[in-house]
Parts: structure tokens; C-alpha cells; sequence
């Protein structure tokens, strides 16, 4: 596997027998494996999650298509929503957490490795537990009992009157355990960076990611509990006779909005925050400059992270707040756009007098820059709450946040995903399979997207399986859905390259994009225990002092 | 032209709106200009040459006044976006009720509409009908779940949510028929729960009420019809005036006939299609809660013969 053996296996015995490699795995406390399986794991959801998005595209290709019913397209987009954001996202983003931060500030393994290891199964679970619902009902065929309320599943529609059966308690007790599963996972983050931090590394001289990190796990800690609280109202609601979201009961429908925005708007940030820490790592290194003005990248992350606690209600422009009401969560709306727009341009500035190098993390990081950009500014015109009258819960909102989740995060997980992977596997990608992977998804990413746009603009409400023809719809649906395949052709040509690489690629030694951070001053990829002895920095960037000890970074710090 | 664009609004509040939307445009696109021209700058300019000799470009860790400057503008735009924007809440908000306003309440159903004109002792379903040139009060409430009101060229949606009265106002300028569909799911024919809102003349809006507002009409000739229809489950979730027919599960039909669409919408109000639906309505809208009635086929003769007369 690597190129220097390092570890306890002597490298004369022969390999041992697959189950006990398996075994090893399943009951593995080590942060770097746990991260890997995170990611796995993301990455199979992320191949279900987007078979479900191309049967909505598919139906939606044209008007009064008849490719699945009703149910099962209501089905599909409160699974395909439900997966990418809880078992896709989540993960992924819990996975490069636990992979690098502890490499990152130099120690040998998280805080707690077995809540780690706890957490992570918990998901796992959970993921297997909502999918089981397609085996349930009627089976496969017609979508089993698969939840249909919508991922955000909006009261009274999860009451026992409108979802009789079990459909909505896969959802909700799914959610459930996956909430333990992150805020297990968010303490554990929070607990290693406070704590485990190498000799010199003080909270100012973490790298962004870092940083970004320990913000991101603290939001988790309080979004995520709202949410679980939620889910157990919820059940209560259905199994013991409680009356919180039951309208028919006298219990209130916006309840039950507010308790699950109060987790959702947060959320966002959960997931991209971790998308601008990768940025914040890979945009330096391939323009060869220090990351502009971080302090100021930490201040406006901070500023993030408690504002994103007060916008909640944006969600909520059309079910009649008061005026005062909705101008308050107008501003903090707009506010966030502040300290948003001061990461951008510090990106810019970073580039600004630099060597760029377009390798592929760079490239998905500069589209990201653009995409993202985009996605801002449909956000803020949404914030204006009248704006939103019109285009709230129309195919423009769905069209801003795929912009931010799949334009924004998903860009940068692809760049982080071939940044770090001679670092996880010790072997280089394929250049050229990343670049076609990397042309595919932009153009995809833009036919799909972009387009989606224009719909909601001409009165498309979302979550509808089909439409009437005659109101400008028809052509950008088609568009939209063209997209698909080639965002296929992209995932396609990704997996490929992770997997042939993994056999072919040429060994990448410990450095090799020349960077600053401490992961890369240790073997490719790391041993069990990361750093054979305990690092000690003196800047941000530790091996840009020791490459350069004529200049190095404590002088200006 | 889309007959449901945001950017053709008849109505005051959807004018408001657009008038403020073209403002935030606007602004969206200035700045994306800007930044996105920075970008292309910085990356055509900065990227690394072909006889680039190697060595790190100058180091540089921040500025105190770059910063300061890319905070403070952002900090300025986003004040003249709040003002804009709150003035606008406020005047559709807040928007006051006229002595002449009419008042209808709107009820959302899954998966179509009940209007009740209280002041004019109208009750109907599906097809909203207002008089042109004045301010039309619609009070949102719902049967069930979570529905949302939205007419694009007339306003901006409200939503309709149980335990919940919501309310809002249109003021179309010209007479014509808008197009618009429930904007919150709300069960698995949300998409088949469309809107049609009428804007008449003052003359022929006071001519439909008065005709909505008269009993149901008794027509000798389809008599069996009508004993078919009062003697099944119709009339446990229909009601036509004047007759046993009381329910208010679905959709009064004391004047079916003056709609021009069936099943909120799906399908044009025409004998064969009104036959077919009563046989199996989930070949229209599938899922819908109207169950098919297995008459025979003379019985659906006779029952849409009298639905027929419901003019």
C-alpha cells in the first residue's frame, strides 16, 4: 500500500484473512478510519440520493408525464432530500473532520474515540433503518412505506390522520438517532480541538480549517438538539396521545416550523462552513500565498456561526408573521451577508499577486468561488421578504440552495476529496480523469441548475410530480434534465479515478503539493499514530518555516 | 408570455413587489459584476507562466484597511436592502380595510378550494370570482393541512395552516383570468390543486353573485337523476342548495355548471369529462378523496344528467 511501511504489521507475515481485516474495521476506534468509513458511507448514500433525483428529473422531463405516480414521486423527493442532507452530507463533512483535525493540530487520535466510533455506527444505523422502509408496504414495487411528507415534513401532514402507518415514524426515528449520532460527533470535535492541540499551536495559530471545524460542531451541538427534541415531540404526538403539532387537536402547525428552521437554517452552515475550511486550506496552497487577513477569516466565521442562530424564520416570509416580525428576520438576514462576502473576498485577495496552479482542488475551489457567489445573491434577494412572497417554496428556491449545496459544498468536497487523497492513500489521482470529471460537473452542474431557476420565476411551486403545459415550463425542464446525465458522467468518471488510482496511481510521497500544514509532514498515508513524535509549531504554517527558515511566518504573526 | 410570471404583475400588492424586485436585481447583478469581472482578473493575471522561475511570490498576511473597506460597503448595501424591503412589508401588511373591500374566506381543502362570500351569501368552490379595480380581502383558512394561496400576477402567497386564520389582499386592474396553484405541500395531489381567479366587472361580478346566491335549480326532466344522487354517498360530502344534499367535505355543486373546470382545475367542465370523473376520479387526479361511486352505467347517466341542470 504505501511507500514506507509503517506500523506493527511486520512486513514479512502474510496478509491476514479478509474477516479479520473486516473485523478490524467494524470495531476500529482509530479517527482515520472512522473518517474513511464516514466517508464511504456518504459517498454510497450519495449514489441513492442521486438515482432518486434522476427518477424526479426524469418524471418532471415533460409535462403530464406519467413515469411514476404520485406517491412514489412524493416519496422519492422526501427521500432524496431526507438522505442528501442527513446521510450524504453530514457524513462526509463528519468524515474529513475526523480524518484531519487531528492531524491537523498534531495529535494521534480524537478526544473520544469510542463516542467516535459510537457516533458513527448510530448514522450508519440510522441510514440502513430509513432505507429499510422501501421493504416495507407493498415492497419495492410502489416505494414499500418510504416516508412522503417532504424532508422537512410539515405538521399536520405527520399526524396519525394524514400519515396513518409507518412511513413517518422511519423519518422521524431515523432523524432521531442520527441527531445523537452528530451531536456525539460534535462534542467529540469540540473536546479534541480544545484539548488535544500540539506544544505552540494556540487557538490563533490553528489552521482555518480548523477553526471552521470547532465553529461548525458548536452549531451542530445547537441545532441539532431542537431538532431531536422535535422528533421526540413528535412521536409523542403519535403514539401518546400528545397534542403539540396535532391541529385537530388544537396543536399547532407552526410549532412546528419553527422548531425545525431553529435546526434547518443552522444547518446550512454545518455544511458549509466544512466546504469553506477546505477552501480556506487549498486556495492558498495552489496560489503559493498565506491565507489574506485570518484573523479576520475567524472573526467573520464566528460572526457566521451566531448569526445563522437568528435568521431561522426566513423560512417562515409566507405564514403570516407579523410585519415587525418578518423585518427583524429580513435584517439578520441581509446581516449574514456581511461576514459572507468578506470570506470571498479574502479568497479573492489570496489569489491577488499569486502563482495560481489549475490542478483539479483548485479548479472545483474557483467554480466554487463563482457558484457561490450566485447562490448569495439569490439568497439575498430571497431575504427580502416581500421578494420571497413570490419566490418562496417555488423551483427558485429549490434552484439557490442545490447553487449552495451542490454548486457550493459539493464543489469544494470534490476538491478536498483529490487534495487529501494522496495523503489518505499514498498514492496521486489521475490528473486527467479529474479535469473530465471536473468539465462534466460544471457544465452539468450549470444546465441543471441555472435553468431551474427560470420556473420559479414563471410560478412553479415545488414538490408538485407534474405541471400544465403552456406556462413556459416545458423547455427549461427539459434543460434541466439534460443536465443530469452529464453530472452522472462526471460522478461516474470520480469514482473511477478513486478507485483506479487507489491500484495504479504512481506513490505520492508525504508532500505533495508542497503545502504548509502539519498532515503533510507525515507519511502518505499517516500511521496509526499519526506523528512519531509529538510536533511543535511556532506559526500557521509549520512547514512553510521549515522550508523557508530564512523567512519564516512567527516574524509577522 | 407565461401566464404566471412574477414580472407581469395586474395587481397592487404584485406590483409593489416587482417594483421592489427589480430594485434587488439590481443590486444582485452590480455586484456580480464586480466580483465575478475581480475573479476572472485575478485568475487570468496571477495564474502561474510557463517560464515562471519557481520561486514563492511575496508573501502577504492582510490589511486592516482592505478589510475594513470590503466590510463597510457590503454593511451600506444591505442597509438600503432592509429599508426598501421593510417599507414594503409594511405597506402590504399592513394595508387597511376599505368600507366597499369585499371580504371572501378561503378555505383549503386536500386537494381543492371552498370560497364562502359571507356578505353575499355565496358559497362556491375552485373558481374564485372578484370585481376589477378594488381591494378584495381574503381571509386563509384550512380543513386539514398546510396549504398555500398564490396567484403570481395578483400577489405574492400566504399560506393556509389549521388553527392558524391568515389574510391577504389583492387589487387587480384588469379583468381577465389568473392562473395560480397551491404552493405548499399539502398531500399527494398537490400538484392537481390549481387556482383560477375570475376578475370580472364590477356589472358581471354583482350578475354572478346574484346568480350564485339563488337556490339550486329544480328541473322536472332529470328527476330520476336527482333521487340517484340524493340516495348515495353524494350528499354526505356535497351540498346542493334546497335539497338534502348538505355535506361539506367536497365542493358545493348548487351551480356546478357556472364553473368552467372539474377536480380543482384538472380537467374542463365538459358532460363527458363530468361523467368520467364521477366513474373514477383517480383517472383525472390520482390520489384524489373522492372515491369512484361504482354506479352503473345508467345510473352515471342519469346523476350527470342532473348535474347537468345545476346551471
Amino acid at each position: 500500500m504505501a511507500t514506507t511501511d509503517v506500523g506493527w504489521i511486520d512486513a514479512g507475515t502474510r496478509p491476514r484473512p479478509l474477516v479479520d481485516r473486516l473485523h478490524e474495521w467494524v470495531t476500529t476506534v482509530d479517527h482515520k478510519r472512522l473518517g474513511l468509513l464516514y466517508v464511504g458511507y456518504g459517498l454510497l448514500f450519495l449514489v441513492i440520493g442521486g438515482i432518486e433525483a434522476t427518477i424526479l428529473r426524469l418524471q418532471l422531463v415533460r409535462p403530464h408525464n406519467g413515469f411514476v405516480s404520485p406517491q412514489v414521486f412524493n416519496q422519492m423527493f422526501t427521500m432524496h432530500g431526507t438522505t442528501m442532507i442527513f446521510f450524504v452530507a453530514m457524513p462526509i463533512v463528519f468524515g474529513f473532520a475526523n480524518y484531519l483535525v487531528p492531524l491537523m493540530i498534531g495529535a494521534r487520535d480524537m478526544a473520544f474515540p469510542r463516542l467516535n466510533a459510537f457516533s458513527f455506527w448510530l448514522t450508519a444505523f440510522s441510514g440502513l433503518f430509513l432505507y429499510f422502509s422501501f421493504v416495507g408496504g407493498f415492497g419495492l414495487y410502489g416505494a414499500g412505506t418510504a416516508p412522503d411528507v417532504g424532508w422537512f415534513a410539515y405538521a399536520p401532514l405527520t399526524a396519525k390522520t394524514f400519515s396513518p402507518g409507518h412511513s413517518t415514524d422511519y423519518w422521524t426515528l431515523a432523524l432521531l438517532v442520527s441527531g445523537f449520532g452528530s451531536i456525539g460527533t460534535a462534542i467529540n470535535i469540540i473536546a479534541t480541538i480544545l484539548s488535544m492541540r500540539c506544544p505552540g499551536m494556540t487557538l490563533g495559530k490553528m489552521p482555518l480549517l480548523v477553526w471552521l471545524n470547532l465553529v461548525m460542531a458548536g452549531l451542530v451541538i445547537l441545532a441539532v438538539s431542537p431538532l431531536t427534541a422535535a422528533q421526540i415531540m413528535l412521536l409523542v404526538d403519535r403514539y401518546l396521545g400528545g397534542h403539540f403539532f396535532d391541529t385537530q387537536a388544537g396543536g399547532s402547525a407552526v410549532l412546528w416550523m419553527h422548531f425545525f428552521w431553529v435546526f434547518g437554517h443552522p444547518e446550512v452552515y454545518v455544511l458549509v462552513l466544512p466546504a469553506f475550511a477546505f477552501a480556506s486550506e487549498i486556495i492558498p496552497v495552489f496560489s503559493r500565498k498565506a491565507m489574506f487577513g485570518y484573523p479576520v477569516m475567524v472573526a467573520a466565521t464566528v460572526a457566521i456561526g451566531f448569526i445563522s442562530m437568528s435568521v431561522w424564520a426566513h423560512h417562515m416570509f409566507t405564514v403570516g408573521m407579523t410585519a415587525a416580525g418578518n423585518t427583524f428576520f429580513v435584517l439578520t438576514t441581509m446581516a449574514i451577508a456581511v461576514p459572507t462576502g468578506i470570506k470571498i473576498f479574502n479568497w479573492l485577495a489570496t489569489m491577488w499577486g499569486g502563482k495560481i496552479y489549475f490542478k483539479a482542488p483548485m479548479l472545483f475551489c474557483i467554480a466554487f468561488l463563482f457558484q457561490f457567489l450566485v447562490a448569495g445573491l439569490t439568497g439575498v434577494m430571497m431575504s427580502s421578504a416581500p421578494f420571497d412572497w413570490q419566490l418562496g417554496n417555488s423551483y427558485f428556491v429549490v434552484a439557490h440552495f442545490h447553487y449552495v449545496i451542490v454548486g457550493g459544498i459539493l464543489f469544494c468536497i470534490f476538491a478536498a476529496f483529490y487534495y487529501w487523497y494522496p495523503k489518505v492513500t499514498g498514492r496521486m489521482y489521475s490528473e486527467t480523469l479529474a479535469k473530465a470529471h471536473f468539465w462534466l460537473f460544471v457544465i452539468g452542474f450549470h444546465l441543471t441548475f441555472d435553468s431551474m431557476h427560470v420556473p420559479g420565476l414563471l410560478g412553479m411551486p415545488r414538490r408538485i410530480y407534474t405541471y400544465e403545459p403552456g406556462r413556459g415550463w416545458d423547455t427549461w425542464h427539459l434543460v434541466t434534465t439534460i443536465g443530469v446525465a452529464f453530472q452522472a458522467a462526471g460522478v461516474l468518471a470520480f469514482v473511477f479515478n478513486l478507485v483506479r488510482s487507489y491500484v495504479r496511481g504512481r506513490p505520492a510521497g508525504s508532500d505533495p503539493w508542497d503545502a504548509w500544514t502539519l498532515e503533510w509532514s507525515t507519511t502518505s498515508p499517516p500511521p496509526e499514530y499519526n506523528y512519531a513524535s509529538v510536533p511543535v509549531v511556532k506559526s500557521r504554517r509549520p512547514l512553510w518555516d521549515l522550508k523557508h527558515p530564512e523567512d519564516p511566518d512567527w516574524k509577522y504573526e | 408570455m407565461s401566464p404566471t410570471s412574477i414580472f407581469a404583475p395586474l395587481s397592487t400588492p404584485a406590483e409593489s413587489i416587482f417594483e421592489l424586485s427589480i430594485l434587488v436585481l439590481a443590486i444582485a447583478a452590480a455586484i456580480f459584476v464586480v466580483v465575478a469581472a475581480l475573479l476572472v482578473y485575478s485568475l487570468v493575471k496571477f495564474r502561474r507562466k510557463r517560464n515562471d522561475d519557481g520561486r514563492e511570490p511575496a508573501q502577504v498576511y492582510g490589511s486592516l484597511q482592505v478589510e475594513l473597506a470590503w466590510t463597510i460597503t457590503p454593511v451600506i448595501i444591505v442597509l438600503v436592502l432592509f429599508l426598501a424591503s421593510a417599507r414594503v412589508v409594511f405597506a402590504v401588511q399592513d394595508a387597511p380595510r376599505t368600507k366597499d373591500s369585499l371580504e371572501v374566506t378561503v378555505v383549503g381543502h386536500q386537494f381543492w378550494w371552498e370560497y364562502r362570500y359571507p356578505g353575499l351569501k355565496v358559497v362556491t368552490a375552485n373558481e374564485l370570482h372578484v370585481p376589477v379595480g378594488m381591494r378584495t380581502f381574503l381571509n386563509l383558512l384550512s380543513a386539514d393541512t398546510d396549504h398555500s394561496f398564490w396567484v403570481p400576477r395578483l400577489a405574492g402567497k400566504t399560506d393556509l395552516i389549521p388553527n392558524h386564520p391568515n389574510r391577504m389582499w389583492i387589487e387587480p386592474q384588469e379583468t381577465g383570468l389568473y392562473l395560480g396553484q397551491c404552493a405548499q405541500y399539502c398531500g399527494t395531489q398537490h400538484a392537481k390543486m390549481l387556482l383560477r381567479v375570475y376578475v370580472d366587472s364590477r356589472e358581471d361580478f354583482d350578475r354572478w353573485a346574484r346568480q350564485q346566491a339563488a337556490a339550486a335549480r329544480d328541473d322536472g326532466r332529470v328527476a330520476e337523476g336527482r333521487r340517484m344522487f340524493e340516495q348515495t354517498a353524494c350528499i354526505n360530502c356535497h351540498t346542493v342548495s334546497g335539497t338534502a344534499a348538505n355535506g361539506r367535505f367536497g365542493p358545493d355543486l348548487t351551480h356546478l355548471m357556472s364553473r368552467g373546470t372539474l377536480g380543482a382545475g384538472v380537467a374542463s367542465n365538459t358532460p363527458e369529462n363530468l361523467r368520467a370523473w364521477i366513474r373514477r376520479p383517480d383517472d383525472f387526479k390520482p390520489g384524489s378523496l373522492m372515491p369512484p361511486m361504482g354506479l352503473s352505467e345508467s345510473q352515471l347517466d342519469a346523476v350527470t344528467a342532473y348535474l347537468s341542470t345545476l346551471q
